[in-house]
Protein backbone atom coordinates (compact mmCIF):
# COMPACT_ATOMS: atom_id res chain seq x y z
CA UNK A 1 0.00 0.00 0.00
CA UNK A 2 1.71 3.77 -0.87
CA UNK A 3 1.50 6.56 1.69
CA UNK A 4 -0.37 9.21 0.08
CA UNK A 5 1.51 12.96 0.25
CA UNK A 6 -0.72 16.08 -0.20
CA UNK A 7 -2.89 13.60 -2.32
CA UNK A 8 -0.24 11.77 -4.42
CA UNK A 9 0.05 8.19 -3.81
CA UNK A 10 4.20 7.31 -3.01
CA UNK A 11 5.31 3.59 -2.69
CA UNK A 12 6.95 3.38 0.33
CA UNK A 13 10.80 3.14 0.23
CA UNK A 14 12.52 -0.11 -0.26
CA UNK A 15 14.90 0.67 3.04
CA UNK A 16 12.90 0.99 6.06
CA UNK A 17 15.76 3.20 7.39
CA UNK A 18 14.57 6.02 5.35
CA UNK A 19 12.45 8.89 7.55
CA UNK A 20 9.45 10.46 6.46
CA UNK A 21 11.19 13.67 6.55
CA UNK A 22 13.96 12.07 3.61
CA UNK A 23 11.04 10.35 1.94
CA UNK A 24 9.35 14.08 1.15
CA UNK A 25 12.73 16.02 0.61
CA UNK A 26 15.44 13.63 -0.88
CA UNK A 27 12.75 11.50 -2.86
CA UNK A 28 10.19 13.66 -3.57
CA UNK A 29 12.02 16.83 -3.56
CA UNK A 30 9.20 18.31 -1.12
CA UNK A 31 11.54 21.18 0.05
CA UNK A 32 9.21 22.76 2.53
CA UNK A 33 9.62 20.52 5.89
CA UNK A 34 12.89 21.26 6.97
CA UNK A 35 15.81 18.85 8.81
CA UNK A 36 16.50 21.40 11.90
CA UNK A 37 17.59 18.98 14.05
CA UNK A 38 16.98 15.72 12.65
CA UNK A 39 16.32 14.78 16.21
CA UNK A 40 12.51 15.89 17.55
CA UNK A 41 14.19 18.98 19.58
CA UNK A 42 12.74 22.11 17.22
CA UNK A 43 9.98 21.03 15.02
CA UNK A 44 10.72 22.16 11.19
CA UNK A 45 9.71 18.85 10.41
CA UNK A 46 6.59 18.69 11.67
CA UNK A 47 3.75 18.08 8.91
CA UNK A 48 -0.07 16.24 9.01
CA UNK A 49 -1.03 13.35 9.43
CA UNK A 50 -4.71 12.36 7.61
CA UNK A 51 -5.10 15.97 7.26
CA UNK A 52 -5.09 16.77 10.99
CA UNK A 53 -2.83 14.86 13.29
CA UNK A 54 0.69 16.92 13.75
CA UNK A 55 3.93 14.79 13.79
CA UNK A 56 7.51 15.86 13.69
CA UNK A 57 8.71 13.46 10.36
CA UNK A 58 12.02 13.32 10.71
CA UNK A 59 11.56 11.09 13.77
CA UNK A 60 9.48 8.79 11.81
CA UNK A 61 10.09 6.20 9.57
CA UNK A 62 8.59 6.35 6.31
CA UNK A 63 7.33 2.41 6.40
CA UNK A 64 5.20 3.47 9.46
CA UNK A 65 3.14 5.62 7.42
CA UNK A 66 2.03 3.14 4.95
CA UNK A 67 -1.41 3.41 4.03
CA UNK A 68 -1.50 6.77 5.75
CA UNK A 69 -2.53 10.37 4.19
CA UNK A 70 0.72 12.90 4.93
CA UNK A 71 -0.17 16.66 4.67
CA UNK A 72 3.29 18.76 4.48
CA UNK A 73 3.47 22.70 3.88
CA UNK A 74 3.00 22.22 -0.10
CA UNK A 75 -0.34 20.63 0.28
CA UNK A 76 -2.12 22.78 2.78
CA UNK A 77 -2.78 25.23 0.46
CA UNK A 78 -5.88 24.37 -2.31
CA UNK A 79 -5.65 25.24 -6.12
CA UNK A 80 -2.62 27.86 -5.86
CA UNK A 81 -3.66 29.34 -3.26
CA UNK A 82 -2.47 30.50 0.11
CA UNK A 83 -4.01 28.46 3.31
CA UNK A 84 -5.88 31.15 5.91
CA UNK A 85 -2.93 30.37 8.19
CA UNK A 86 -0.50 30.81 5.62
CA UNK A 87 -1.99 34.54 4.93
CA UNK A 88 -2.05 35.41 8.63
CA UNK A 89 1.29 34.58 8.66
CA UNK A 90 2.27 37.27 6.15
CA UNK A 91 0.13 39.46 7.39
CA UNK A 92 1.60 39.61 10.70
CA UNK A 93 5.40 39.08 10.17
CA UNK A 94 5.43 35.72 12.14
CA UNK A 95 8.73 34.67 10.83
CA UNK A 96 12.16 36.58 9.61
CA UNK A 97 14.23 33.86 7.69
CA UNK A 98 11.16 31.66 7.17
CA UNK A 99 12.95 28.43 8.25
CA UNK A 100 10.60 26.94 10.20
CA UNK A 101 7.51 28.62 9.09
CA UNK A 102 5.93 25.67 7.63
CA UNK A 103 6.43 23.40 10.80
CA UNK A 104 4.94 26.70 12.59
CA UNK A 105 1.76 26.24 9.87
CA UNK A 106 1.53 22.98 9.93
CA UNK A 107 1.57 22.49 13.39
CA UNK A 108 -0.62 24.66 14.23
CA UNK A 109 -3.44 23.34 11.83
CA UNK A 110 -2.94 20.38 14.28
CA UNK A 111 -2.76 22.36 17.08
CA UNK A 112 -6.62 23.82 16.31
CA UNK A 113 -8.35 20.39 15.40
CA UNK A 114 -6.27 19.55 19.33
CA UNK A 115 -8.08 22.14 20.70
CA UNK A 116 -11.37 21.74 18.95
CA UNK A 117 -11.43 18.09 20.74
CA UNK A 118 -10.91 19.78 23.61
CA UNK A 119 -7.17 17.99 24.90
CA UNK A 120 -6.09 19.86 27.84
CA UNK A 121 -2.77 21.00 27.84
CA UNK A 122 0.13 21.76 30.22
CA UNK A 123 -1.32 25.28 31.29
CA UNK A 124 -4.89 24.19 31.29
CA UNK A 125 -6.63 24.70 34.94
CA UNK A 126 -9.76 22.60 34.52
CA UNK A 127 -9.08 19.04 33.14
CA UNK A 128 -12.78 18.30 32.99
CA UNK A 129 -13.19 21.05 31.12
CA UNK A 130 -15.34 20.39 27.57
CA UNK A 131 -14.18 23.66 25.86
CA UNK A 132 -10.69 25.55 26.12
CA UNK A 133 -10.21 28.74 25.20
CA UNK A 134 -7.44 29.82 22.82
CA UNK A 135 -5.30 32.31 25.43
CA UNK A 136 -1.99 33.64 24.66
CA UNK A 137 -0.08 30.76 27.28
CA UNK A 138 -2.49 27.96 25.78
CA UNK A 139 -1.19 29.27 22.43
CA UNK A 140 2.39 29.52 23.30
CA UNK A 141 2.33 25.96 25.49
CA UNK A 142 0.91 24.15 22.69
CA UNK A 143 3.31 25.41 20.27
CA UNK A 144 6.26 25.06 22.29
CA UNK A 145 7.31 22.06 19.84
CA UNK A 146 8.09 24.73 17.42
CA UNK A 147 11.48 26.75 17.60
CA UNK A 148 12.35 30.04 15.75
CA UNK A 149 15.82 31.48 16.23
CA UNK A 150 14.59 34.39 14.63
CA UNK A 151 12.22 34.90 17.26
CA UNK A 152 9.48 35.85 15.78
CA UNK A 153 7.07 34.75 18.35
CA UNK A 154 5.25 37.64 18.76
CA UNK A 155 4.04 37.76 15.11
CA UNK A 156 3.68 33.82 15.04
CA UNK A 157 1.22 34.05 18.50
CA UNK A 158 -1.04 36.95 16.51
CA UNK A 159 -1.27 35.01 13.58
CA UNK A 160 -2.19 31.60 15.09
CA UNK A 161 -4.43 33.53 17.98
CA UNK A 162 -5.88 35.53 15.03
CA UNK A 163 -6.70 32.41 12.71
CA UNK A 164 -8.40 29.87 15.28
CA UNK A 165 -9.84 32.33 17.89
CA UNK A 166 -13.47 31.10 16.82
CA UNK A 167 -11.94 26.85 17.67
CA UNK A 168 -12.78 26.65 20.91
CA UNK A 169 -16.20 28.86 21.69
CA UNK B 1 21.50 3.94 10.96
CA UNK B 2 22.55 0.79 10.51
CA UNK B 3 20.67 -1.65 8.21
CA UNK B 4 17.87 -3.61 9.92
CA UNK B 5 14.83 -5.56 8.73
CA UNK B 6 10.85 -4.12 9.53
CA UNK B 7 7.83 -5.87 9.82
CA UNK B 8 4.83 -5.29 11.03
CA UNK B 9 2.96 -7.42 13.97
CA UNK B 10 -0.53 -8.53 13.73
CA UNK B 11 -1.12 -9.59 17.04
CA UNK B 12 0.85 -9.91 19.77
CA UNK B 13 1.71 -13.35 19.53
CA UNK B 14 3.05 -12.79 16.15
CA UNK B 15 4.89 -9.61 17.49
CA UNK B 16 6.66 -11.80 20.51
CA UNK B 17 7.71 -14.50 17.99
CA UNK B 18 9.02 -12.09 15.37
CA UNK B 19 10.74 -10.34 18.66
CA UNK B 20 12.46 -13.40 20.26
CA UNK B 21 15.45 -12.39 18.12
CA UNK B 22 17.99 -11.35 20.04
CA UNK B 23 18.99 -8.26 18.01
CA UNK B 24 14.76 -7.59 17.24
CA UNK B 25 13.54 -4.49 19.13
CA UNK B 26 9.62 -3.15 19.20
CA UNK B 27 9.25 0.00 17.34
CA UNK B 28 6.31 2.03 19.29
CA UNK B 29 5.73 5.74 17.96
CA UNK B 30 9.78 5.26 17.27
CA UNK B 31 10.38 9.01 18.89
CA UNK B 32 13.46 7.72 21.38
CA UNK B 33 13.97 4.72 19.45
CA UNK B 34 14.57 6.08 15.96
CA UNK B 35 16.72 9.02 17.48
CA UNK B 36 18.92 5.97 18.91
CA UNK B 37 19.22 4.41 15.80
CA UNK B 38 20.41 7.40 14.00
CA UNK B 39 22.83 8.25 16.74
CA UNK B 40 23.74 4.59 16.64
CA UNK B 41 23.43 3.68 20.25
CA UNK B 42 20.71 1.48 19.01
CA UNK B 43 21.64 -0.98 16.37
CA UNK B 44 18.47 -3.50 16.17
CA UNK B 45 19.19 -6.49 13.59
CA UNK B 46 15.24 -6.37 12.83
CA UNK B 47 12.35 -3.74 14.50
CA UNK B 48 9.12 -5.46 14.92
CA UNK B 49 6.29 -2.74 14.68
CA UNK B 50 3.97 -2.74 17.22
CA UNK B 51 2.36 0.14 16.62
CA UNK B 52 -0.84 -1.49 15.20
CA UNK B 53 -1.85 -3.49 18.67
CA UNK B 54 -4.30 -2.64 21.09
CA UNK B 55 -4.52 0.91 21.30
CA UNK B 56 -8.01 0.63 23.24
CA UNK B 57 -8.99 2.50 26.72
CA UNK B 58 -11.12 0.18 28.47
CA UNK B 59 -13.09 1.36 31.64
CA UNK B 60 -13.76 -1.76 33.36
CA UNK B 61 -16.61 -2.56 35.93
CA UNK B 62 -14.20 -2.67 38.69
CA UNK B 63 -13.17 0.87 38.29
CA UNK B 64 -10.14 0.36 36.79
CA UNK B 65 -9.27 1.43 33.47
CA UNK B 66 -6.90 -0.78 31.16
CA UNK B 67 -4.92 1.36 28.55
CA UNK B 68 -3.86 -1.11 25.10
CA UNK B 69 0.13 -0.37 24.94
CA UNK B 70 -0.08 0.98 21.51
CA UNK B 71 -2.30 3.62 22.81
CA UNK B 72 -0.76 7.47 21.96
CA UNK B 73 0.01 9.85 24.63
CA UNK B 74 -2.65 12.39 23.42
CA UNK B 75 -5.29 9.80 22.83
CA UNK B 76 -4.25 9.04 27.08
CA UNK B 77 -4.07 12.46 28.13
CA UNK B 78 -7.26 13.66 26.15
CA UNK B 79 -9.25 10.62 27.24
CA UNK B 80 -12.76 11.94 29.45
CA UNK B 81 -12.28 8.69 32.37
CA UNK B 82 -8.25 9.82 32.72
CA UNK B 83 -8.99 12.96 32.87
CA UNK B 84 -11.49 13.16 35.72
CA UNK B 85 -10.65 10.20 37.44
CA UNK B 86 -7.18 10.14 37.53
CA UNK B 87 -5.63 13.60 36.43
CA UNK B 88 -2.59 13.25 37.61
CA UNK B 89 -1.65 10.43 34.48
CA UNK B 90 -3.63 13.23 32.19
CA UNK B 91 -1.25 16.57 33.81
CA UNK B 92 2.27 13.93 33.57
CA UNK B 93 1.36 13.45 29.92
CA UNK B 94 0.71 16.89 28.88
CA UNK B 95 3.86 17.78 31.20
CA UNK B 96 5.88 15.97 28.81
CA UNK B 97 7.60 16.18 25.20
CA UNK B 98 5.94 18.05 22.64
CA UNK B 99 2.06 17.67 21.11
CA UNK B 100 3.55 16.17 18.14
CA UNK B 101 6.04 13.99 19.87
CA UNK B 102 2.34 13.10 22.45
CA UNK B 103 0.85 12.70 19.32
CA UNK B 104 3.39 9.50 17.92
CA UNK B 105 4.48 8.05 20.80
CA UNK B 106 2.78 5.18 22.58
CA UNK B 107 1.93 4.22 26.22
CA UNK B 108 4.38 0.82 25.68
CA UNK B 109 7.38 2.79 24.49
CA UNK B 110 7.47 5.43 26.88
CA UNK B 111 7.50 2.65 29.57
CA UNK B 112 11.15 1.68 27.82
CA UNK B 113 12.29 4.90 26.14
CA UNK B 114 16.17 5.27 27.61
CA UNK B 115 17.80 7.96 29.97
CA UNK B 116 18.91 11.22 28.63
CA UNK B 117 21.95 11.42 30.35
CA UNK B 118 24.32 13.39 28.03
CA UNK B 119 26.77 10.50 27.99
CA UNK B 120 25.33 8.02 27.18
CA UNK B 121 24.17 9.98 23.81
CA UNK B 122 27.43 10.76 23.34
CA UNK B 123 28.85 8.08 21.40
CA UNK B 124 32.20 8.97 20.52
CA UNK B 125 33.21 10.91 22.83
CA UNK B 126 32.05 9.71 26.35
CA UNK B 127 32.54 6.32 28.76
CA UNK B 128 29.03 4.66 29.64
CA UNK B 129 28.28 1.68 31.06
CA UNK B 130 24.76 1.64 30.04
CA UNK B 131 25.94 2.11 26.51
CA UNK B 132 29.11 -0.11 27.05
CA UNK B 133 28.85 -2.23 30.02
CA UNK B 134 32.06 -2.02 31.80
CA UNK B 135 33.42 0.58 30.07
CA UNK B 136 33.03 3.06 33.15
CA UNK B 137 30.52 6.47 33.60
CA UNK B 138 32.09 9.74 32.87
CA UNK B 139 28.55 11.75 34.46
CA UNK B 140 29.57 10.77 37.71
CA UNK B 141 32.39 13.27 37.69
CA UNK B 142 31.49 15.31 34.60
CA UNK B 143 28.49 17.96 34.75
CA UNK B 144 25.88 15.90 36.45
CA UNK B 145 23.48 18.70 37.17
CA UNK B 146 20.83 16.45 35.32
CA UNK B 147 21.20 13.09 37.29
CA UNK B 148 20.59 11.14 39.85
CA UNK B 149 20.03 11.73 43.42
CA UNK B 150 18.45 8.89 44.94
CA UNK B 151 19.26 4.89 44.51
CA UNK B 152 22.60 5.22 42.16
CA UNK B 153 25.39 2.89 41.77
CA UNK B 154 29.37 4.07 41.21
CA UNK B 155 28.79 2.25 37.86
CA UNK B 156 25.70 4.71 36.73
CA UNK B 157 24.18 7.87 37.64
CA UNK B 158 21.74 8.38 35.11
CA UNK B 159 17.89 9.19 35.81
CA UNK B 160 14.63 7.99 34.04
CA UNK B 161 12.97 10.34 31.59
CA UNK B 162 9.37 9.67 31.58
CA UNK B 163 6.77 11.73 33.08
CA UNK B 164 4.08 9.37 32.43
CA UNK B 165 5.61 6.37 34.34
CA UNK B 166 6.23 8.66 37.35
CA UNK B 167 2.00 8.81 37.65
CA UNK B 168 1.65 5.43 36.51
CA UNK B 169 4.25 4.30 39.56
CA UNK B 170 1.95 6.87 42.27
CA UNK B 171 -1.38 5.47 40.79
CA UNK B 172 0.51 1.62 41.04
CA UNK B 173 -0.60 0.67 37.60
CA UNK B 174 -0.16 -2.96 36.75
CA UNK B 175 2.02 -3.82 33.52
CA UNK B 176 0.81 -6.13 31.12
CA UNK B 177 3.35 -8.48 29.94
CA UNK B 178 3.27 -11.02 26.91
CA UNK B 179 6.47 -13.01 25.94
CA UNK B 180 7.25 -16.68 23.70
CA UNK B 181 5.79 -18.57 26.81
CA UNK B 182 2.88 -16.83 28.37
CA UNK B 183 1.62 -13.99 29.87
CA UNK B 184 2.33 -12.47 33.12
CA UNK B 185 1.85 -8.62 34.92
CA UNK B 186 4.58 -6.80 37.07
CA UNK B 187 3.47 -3.98 39.22
CA UNK B 188 4.67 -0.73 37.33
CA UNK B 189 7.10 0.32 40.13
CA UNK B 190 8.94 -3.40 39.85
CA UNK B 191 8.74 -2.56 36.12
CA UNK B 192 12.40 -0.32 36.07
CA UNK B 193 15.38 -1.20 37.98
CA UNK B 194 17.57 0.55 39.94
CA UNK B 195 21.47 0.58 38.04
CA UNK B 196 23.61 -0.86 40.57
CA UNK B 197 26.24 -3.17 38.59
CA UNK B 198 24.05 -3.64 35.19
CA UNK B 199 23.10 0.15 34.43
CA UNK B 200 22.53 -1.77 30.66
CA UNK B 201 19.67 -3.07 32.10
CA UNK B 202 16.71 -0.68 32.14
CA UNK B 203 14.06 -3.32 33.49
CA UNK B 204 13.17 -6.46 34.69
CA UNK B 205 11.49 -7.61 31.20
CA UNK B 206 12.68 -11.26 29.98
CA UNK B 207 14.65 -10.72 26.29
CA UNK B 208 11.80 -10.34 23.61
CA UNK B 209 9.00 -9.80 26.19
CA UNK B 210 6.45 -7.53 25.16
CA UNK B 211 4.37 -5.05 27.19
CA UNK B 212 0.76 -5.09 25.92
CA UNK B 213 -1.19 -3.12 28.25
CA UNK B 214 -1.08 -0.77 31.52
CA UNK B 215 -3.83 -1.42 33.57
CA UNK B 216 -4.79 1.85 36.88
CA UNK B 217 -6.46 -0.22 39.44
CA UNK B 218 -9.84 1.93 40.82
CA UNK B 219 -8.77 4.54 42.85
CA UNK B 220 -11.22 6.70 44.33
CA UNK B 221 -9.00 9.53 45.47
CA UNK B 222 -6.93 9.75 42.25
CA UNK B 223 -9.64 12.14 41.24
CA UNK B 224 -7.89 14.64 43.77
CA UNK B 225 -4.21 13.99 42.05
CA UNK B 226 -2.18 16.44 40.41
CA UNK B 227 1.36 16.37 38.80
CA UNK B 228 3.89 19.31 38.83
CA UNK B 229 7.16 19.51 37.35
CA UNK B 230 10.51 21.41 37.51
CA UNK B 231 12.73 22.04 34.22
CA UNK B 232 14.78 24.58 32.80
CA UNK B 233 12.23 26.41 31.11
CA UNK B 234 8.63 26.72 31.04
CA UNK B 235 7.62 23.58 28.45
CA UNK B 236 9.03 20.95 26.58
CA UNK B 237 11.77 19.98 28.72
CA UNK B 238 12.88 16.72 30.52
CA UNK B 239 12.04 17.00 34.12
CA UNK B 240 15.15 18.34 36.87
CA UNK B 241 12.26 16.81 39.35
CA UNK B 242 8.76 16.20 39.45
CA UNK B 243 6.12 15.05 41.68
CA UNK B 244 3.08 12.92 41.17
CA UNK B 245 0.83 12.83 44.28
CA UNK B 246 -3.43 12.26 44.96
CA UNK B 247 -4.66 12.41 48.01
CA UNK B 248 -7.32 11.45 50.56
CA UNK B 249 -8.38 13.88 53.26
CA UNK B 250 -11.32 13.61 55.68
CA UNK B 251 -11.67 16.59 58.91
CA UNK B 252 -7.94 17.42 57.71
CA UNK B 253 -6.46 14.09 58.32
CA UNK B 254 -4.82 12.69 55.84
CA UNK B 255 -6.56 9.38 55.00
CA UNK B 256 -4.30 7.70 52.03
CA UNK B 257 -2.26 9.01 50.08
CA UNK B 258 -0.11 8.12 47.09
CA UNK B 259 3.54 9.98 45.91
CA UNK B 260 6.13 9.01 42.96
CA UNK B 261 9.04 11.19 42.11
CA UNK B 262 10.62 11.95 38.73
CA UNK B 263 13.99 13.22 37.66
CA UNK B 264 15.58 11.85 40.85
CA UNK B 265 16.46 8.13 39.82
CA UNK B 266 17.06 5.30 37.66
CA UNK B 267 13.09 4.50 38.02
CA UNK B 268 10.39 6.10 38.31
CA UNK B 269 10.65 6.81 42.25
CA UNK B 270 7.80 5.37 44.38
CA UNK B 271 8.01 7.87 47.55
CA UNK B 272 6.73 4.40 50.30
CA UNK B 273 8.13 6.08 53.34
CA UNK B 274 6.47 9.73 52.72
CA UNK B 275 3.74 7.58 52.34
CA UNK B 276 3.66 5.56 55.22
CA UNK B 277 4.87 8.27 57.22
CA UNK B 278 1.78 10.58 56.06
CA UNK B 279 -1.15 8.72 56.56
CA UNK B 280 -3.14 9.33 59.37
CA UNK B 281 -1.22 12.69 60.22
CA UNK B 282 -2.91 15.98 59.65
CA UNK B 283 -2.59 17.74 56.46
CA UNK B 284 -0.20 20.39 57.49
CA UNK B 285 2.89 21.64 56.14
CA UNK B 286 4.95 20.52 59.21
CA UNK B 287 3.65 16.86 58.39
CA UNK B 288 4.27 17.58 54.79
CA UNK B 289 8.45 18.57 55.53
CA UNK B 290 8.77 15.33 57.80
CA UNK B 291 7.76 13.22 55.19
CA UNK B 292 9.86 15.16 52.99
CA UNK B 293 12.89 15.06 54.93
CA UNK B 294 12.24 11.46 55.45
CA UNK B 295 12.41 10.88 51.90
CA UNK B 296 15.16 12.39 50.88
CA UNK B 297 17.13 11.09 53.71
CA UNK B 298 19.08 8.93 52.02
CA UNK B 299 19.70 11.37 48.83
CA UNK B 300 23.16 11.92 47.70
CA UNK B 301 24.13 14.97 45.71
CA UNK B 302 26.82 14.39 42.98
CA UNK B 303 28.70 17.62 42.47
CA UNK B 304 25.98 19.71 40.34
CA UNK B 305 23.09 18.24 41.20
CA UNK B 306 22.67 18.59 45.19
CA UNK B 307 20.02 21.46 44.53
CA UNK B 308 17.80 18.88 43.55
CA UNK B 309 17.57 17.62 47.29
CA UNK B 310 15.43 20.18 48.53
CA UNK B 311 13.94 21.14 45.13
CA UNK B 312 12.43 17.58 45.45
CA UNK B 313 11.23 18.11 48.86
CA UNK B 314 10.13 22.06 48.26
CA UNK B 315 7.92 20.40 44.94
CA UNK B 316 6.66 17.68 47.51
CA UNK B 317 5.16 19.86 50.32
CA UNK B 318 4.13 22.39 47.42
CA UNK B 319 1.97 19.60 45.94
CA UNK B 320 0.57 18.46 48.68
CA UNK B 321 -0.18 21.72 49.89
CA UNK B 322 -1.81 22.41 46.83
CA UNK B 323 -4.19 18.99 47.05
CA UNK B 324 -5.01 20.00 50.38
CA UNK B 325 -6.70 23.26 49.59
CA UNK B 326 -8.73 21.82 46.75
CA UNK B 327 -9.76 19.26 48.87
CA UNK B 328 -10.68 21.84 51.75
CA UNK B 329 -12.47 24.60 48.93
CA UNK B 330 -14.38 20.99 47.69
CA UNK B 331 -15.04 20.06 51.05
CA UNK B 332 -17.08 23.21 51.88
CA UNK B 333 -18.55 23.78 48.38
Amino acid sequence: MPITINGSPTPVPDDPRVSLLDLLREHLHLSGAKKGCNQGACGACTVLVDGHERILSCLALAVQYEGRSITSIEGLGANGALHPLQQKFVDHDGFQCGYCTPGQICSAVGMAAELKRGVPSNVTADFAAEVIALTPDELRERMSGNLCRCGAYNGIVAAIGEEYAEVAR
Amino acid sequence: MTPFTFARAADAAQAVALGAHPQARYLGGGTNLVDLMRETIEKPASLVDVSGLSSTIEERDDGSLLIGAAARNTAVAEHRAVRTRFPVLSRAIVAGASAQIRNMATVGGNLLQRTRCNYFYDDEGSRCNKRTPGQGCDAVDGFNRIHAILGASPACVATHPSDLCVALAALGAIVHLQGTTGTRTLPLTDLHRLPEDHPERDTMLAPGELITAIALPALDFAAQSTYRKVRDRASYAFALVSVAAALDIEDGTIRDVRLALGGVAHKPWRAWRAEELLKGQPANTDAFMAAADAELHDAKPLRDNGFKIDLAKRTLVAVLGSLTQQATKGASA
